[in-house]
């Protein structure tokens, strides 16, 4: 049961890291594709194969590459390079608020390649993935405050084999995350500002005016994001490696379903529910640990 | 090697048709036909598209819109009519307004016939569109240099 673990310990940290960095995109790519043969399937389709994301990326290389503005692939450089780091800063045992400071930063990246090219419908989609921050920020702190009450360290190393289940501890704030989590995977109701899915009313949001390789690089940080954020939902039942895998497999499943069942909010809505959320299931089980202990 | 085989995506644009063709279209995306099985997706959006699917017949309106899409999409790429309008322009060919079918304006690589053009047709002609990317991609590589 321990020699995940004790493989983990035996790797430094930089190979830990380079671990992360080579692994999470096929890791993610697969999830992507999983993902979209079971959205197919919950559909009634027959769906594309699992490698089909791989295809597309592949394509979106060979591509021409067209520019608008000279900032547009600086930011998306960035935008992959922030989220590729926290991910490998994550998985390399480091200081979880660095990971998440690092990720609402790639994000901010995200958000400036959306304002700055022309198009006004890549206006909109940032405009929405700053509510979408604002709206899921607060959670995302909030369990890297509520690891640390429960444990007394923000380090990743130290968090996953803490020997007592976190989510003993922390079960609001797992719930809260799992909220916010949807807002993250991009999935509905809460893909206000870029969907996956065809026909949206701002056609591909901050995505339109990326195009060939540049969107290639945009999915690729989305796959080193996903397998983050699987990665903090495995923290929380870090007691037991095996568990902790099938819950985070779990819960992608789960964000697929709820993907498939929900149709879009309005921004109102996405904020207002997710501050609401944040604060019920969130902040009181911070309030309860803090008084319990 | 080229994936412009295995993911196809395709830009609709109805320059104006009476929209038979057009629902074909969404009907080829539904269960029964899926075209997303071979990874074709429709895309909403140029700057994603690889194949610009045209329906209906091109007038004096929609001719700006339709080249301005097809300047938008990045190389390689393909241009399907769909239907019989988009092909010659059909009954509405004689119109005043009308300036026949899509190749009078710009290049186009696939005929699919029908009126209206059946699913099994015009995934069948984005097959086929996947073929010439193909080419065209190695033909535009080789022309970069």
């Amino acid at each position: 049961m321990n020699s995940i673990y004790e493989a983990y310990q035996v790797l430094s940290m930089a190979e830990r890291a380079l671990v992360f960095l080579v692994l999470a995109p096929i890791a993610g790519g697969l999830l992507a594709g999983i993902d979209r043969k079971l959205s197919a399937r919950l559909q009634g389709r027959y769906g594309p194969p699992v490698r089909q994301p791989f295809f597309d990326v592949l394509k979106l290389f060979q591509k021409e590459r067209i520019v608008v503005n000279k900032f547009q692939n600086f930011n998306i450089i960035l935008f992959f390079l922030f989220t590729a780091c926290s991910g490998a800063l994550f998985f390399a045992g480091a200081d979880i608020l660095l990971t998440v400071f690092g990720l609402a930063l790639a994000g901010t990246f995200f958000i400036l390649a959306g304002f700055s090219v022309g198009s006004p419908y890549s206006h909109l989609g940032a405009e929405r993935e700053v509510i979408q921050m604002v709206s899921y920020e607060p959670m995302v702190i909030l369990m890297a405050v509520g690891m640390y009450q429960a444990t007394g360290s923000f380090k990743v190393a130290d968090l996953v084999q803490y020997e007592a289940p976190l989510i003993l501890y922390l079960p609001g704030i797992f719930l809260g995350f799992l909220y916010i989590l949807t807002i993250k995977f991009r999935k509905s109701p809460f893909d206000l500002s870029m969907s996956h899915h065809a026909h949206q009313e701002i056609v591909r949001g901050i995505t339109t005016e990326f195009s060939g390789p540049a969107l290639a690089l945009i999915e690729i940080t989305h796959w080193y994001e996903n397998v983050l954020l699987l990665g903090m939902v495995y923290l929380f039942f870090g007691f037991n490696p095996w568990i902790a895998l099938v819950v985070s497999l779990a819960t992608y499943l789960f964000e697929i379903f709820i993907d498939m069942n929900y149709a879009r909010f309005k921004w109102q809505l996405t904020l207002a529910s997710t501050w609401l959320f944040t604060a019920v299931a969130g902040i009181s089980n911070i309030v309860v640990l803090s008084v319990m202990k | 090697m080229a994936w412009f085989k295995r993911s196809p995506w395709i830009l609709h644009y109805n320059a104006t048709s009476c929209n038979g063709c057009d629902t074909e279209v969404i009907v080829s995306l539904t269960p029964l036909y899926d075209l997303e099985r071979f990874g074709i997706i429709n895309t909403g959006n140029p700057k994603h598209a690889d194949i610009l699917a045209v329906t209906g017949s091109v007038n004096e309106k929609s001719v700006q819109a339709l080249k301005n899409l097809y300047d938008q999409m990045p190389n390689p790429k393909v241009i399907m009519a769909v239907g019989l309008c988009a092909i010659s322009g059909c009954v509405f060919q004689d119109c005043y307004n009308v300036m026949g079918g899509v190749d009078k304006v710009l290049p186009v690589d696939v005929y699919v016939p029908g009126c209206a053009a059946r699913p099994e047709a015009i995934i069948d002609g984005v097959i086929m569109a996947c073929e010439i990317l193909e080419k065209k991609y190695a033909e535009w590589k080789k022309g970069r240099g």
